[in-house]
C-alpha cells in the first residue's frame, strides 16, 4: 500500500487530538496550552501541505507559510504575557487569572 | 517505495509519541524538548512529502526561534509545576471523552470521501513536477509574485508582534543609570558647581 493523502491526514487528526487532549489535561498550566496550541496548528499545517501536494497545487504551502508566521506571533505575544503576569502577580496558574471577571 | 513508507511510519511514530509526551511530561523543560523533537519529525515528514522549504522552514523558524523562547520563558519562570500538575487526574475523564470523540469524528470525515477526479492539477497554483522546478524556487515563484500582499501582511503581523513582546516586557527600572542627552547638554555652571567655602582646620 503505497502512502496516499489519508497516511498524512491520520496523523495530523491524531495530533490534533492528542493537542486538544492536552489542553485539556493541563488545564493549571498555561506553558503547556500553549504548546498544545503550536501542536494544535503543526497538525493543521501537515494537512495542508499534505493536500497541497496531492491535489498538486501550490497554495496550500504558501498558506501554511503565513500560518507559522501567525502562529510565530503569536507564541512571541502569549510568552510576553506571560512574563508580564508573572512578574506581577507571581503565579500563572491559570484559576488566578480571574481579574477581569469573566 | 518500501523505504520511503519506512521513514514514514518512522517519523509519524516518533512524532505521534512525543506529541503524546508533550502532554504527558511532569516538567515542562521535557516537554518543550519533546515538542522540538515532535516538530523535527514533522519536518522529516515533509521532506517526505516533497516540501522541503517548509520542512526548512519549520526546523529554522519552529526548532530554532519559537521553542528557544518557549524554553528560556520555562527556565526563566520560578513556577512549581509539581502543584499545577494536581488536577490532572480530575480532568482526565471529560479530556479522554472529547479527545475520543474528535478523533472519531476526524477518522468520519477522513474515512468517508475521496477526490474528485477532476480536481487533481485544477487548483490556483498548479506545481511543476520537482524535476523543472525545486519547491523552494516554486514557492518563490509565486510567494513573491501573485501573493507579496500576504507576504507583505506577514511581515507587518511579525513586526507588531515584536513591537508588542518588546512593550509587554520592557520595563524602566528607578536607581539605573541611564544617559540623557538633553539633560547633559543643559548644563550650566550653576546647575553642576557648587561653591562652598570651608572654615578653617575643619572638613566639609
Amino acid at each position: 500500500m503505497a502512502l496516499g493523502i489519508s497516511h498524512y491526514l491520520s496523523v495530523a487528526a491524531i495530533l490534533f487530538t492528542i493537542g486538544i487532549f492536552g489542553i485539556f489535561l493541563n488545564r493549571k498550566n498555561v506553558i503547556v496550552i500553549l504548546m498544545s496550541i503550536e501542536l494544535l496548528l503543526l497538525s493543521v499545517n501537515i494537512n495542508f501541505v499534505a493536500f497541497s501536494v496531492f491535489l498538486n497545487d501550490l497554495v496550500g504551502q504558501i498558506f501554511t507559510l503565513l500560518v507559522l508566521t501567525v502562529a510565530a506571533a503569536e507564541a512571541a505575544i502569549g510568552l510576553a504575557i506571560l512574563v508580564v503576569y508573572f512578574r506581577n502577580r507571581g503565579s500563572i496558574a491559570v484559576e488566578d487569572i480571574n481579574m477581569m471577571k469573566g | 517505495m518500501v523505504l520511503q513508507e519506512l521513514f514514514f511510519y518512522l517519523f509519524a511514530a516518533i512524532a505521534v509519541a512525543s506529541a503524546f509526551m508533550v502532554i504527558a511530561a511532569r516538567n515542562p523543560v521535557h516537554s518543550v524538548l519533546f515538542l522540538i523533537a515532535c516538530f523535527i519529525n514533522a519536518a522529516g515528514l515533509f521532506v517526505l512529502i516533497g516540501a522541503e522549504y517548509l520542512a526548512m522552514l519549520l526546523i529554522v523558524v519552529y526548532v530554532g526561534a519559537v521553542m528557544v523562547l518557549f524554553l528560556f520563558v520555562v527556565m526563566m519562570l520560578d513556577v512549581d509545576f509539581a502543584e499545577m500538575r494536581q488536577g490532572v487526574l480530575q480532568y482526565l475523564p471529560v479530556g479522554a471523552l472529547i479527545g475520543f470523540i474528535l478523533l472519531a469524528e476526524l477518522i468520519m470525515a477522513v474515512s468517508g470521501w475521496y477526490f474528485a477526479p477532476e480536481a487533481f492539477g485544477h487548483g490556483a497554483e498548479p506545481m511543476q513536477s520537482a524535476e523543472q522546478v525545486q519547491n523552494i524556487a516554486a514557492i518563490g515563484q509565486v510567494l513573491y509574485t501573485k501573493y507579496i500582499f500576504y507576504f507583505q501582511t506577514c511581515g507587518i503581523i511579525l513586526l507588531v508582534a515584536m513591537v508588542g513582546a518588546i512593550v509587554l516586557t520592557l520595563r524602566h527600572k528607578k536607581n539605573v543609570k541611564r544617559q540623557d542627552i538633553s539633560e547633559q547638554v543643559a548644563r550650566s555652571p550653576e546647575t553642576s558647581i557648587e561653591v562652598v567655602s570651608v572654615e578653617n582646620r575643619k572638613g566639609i
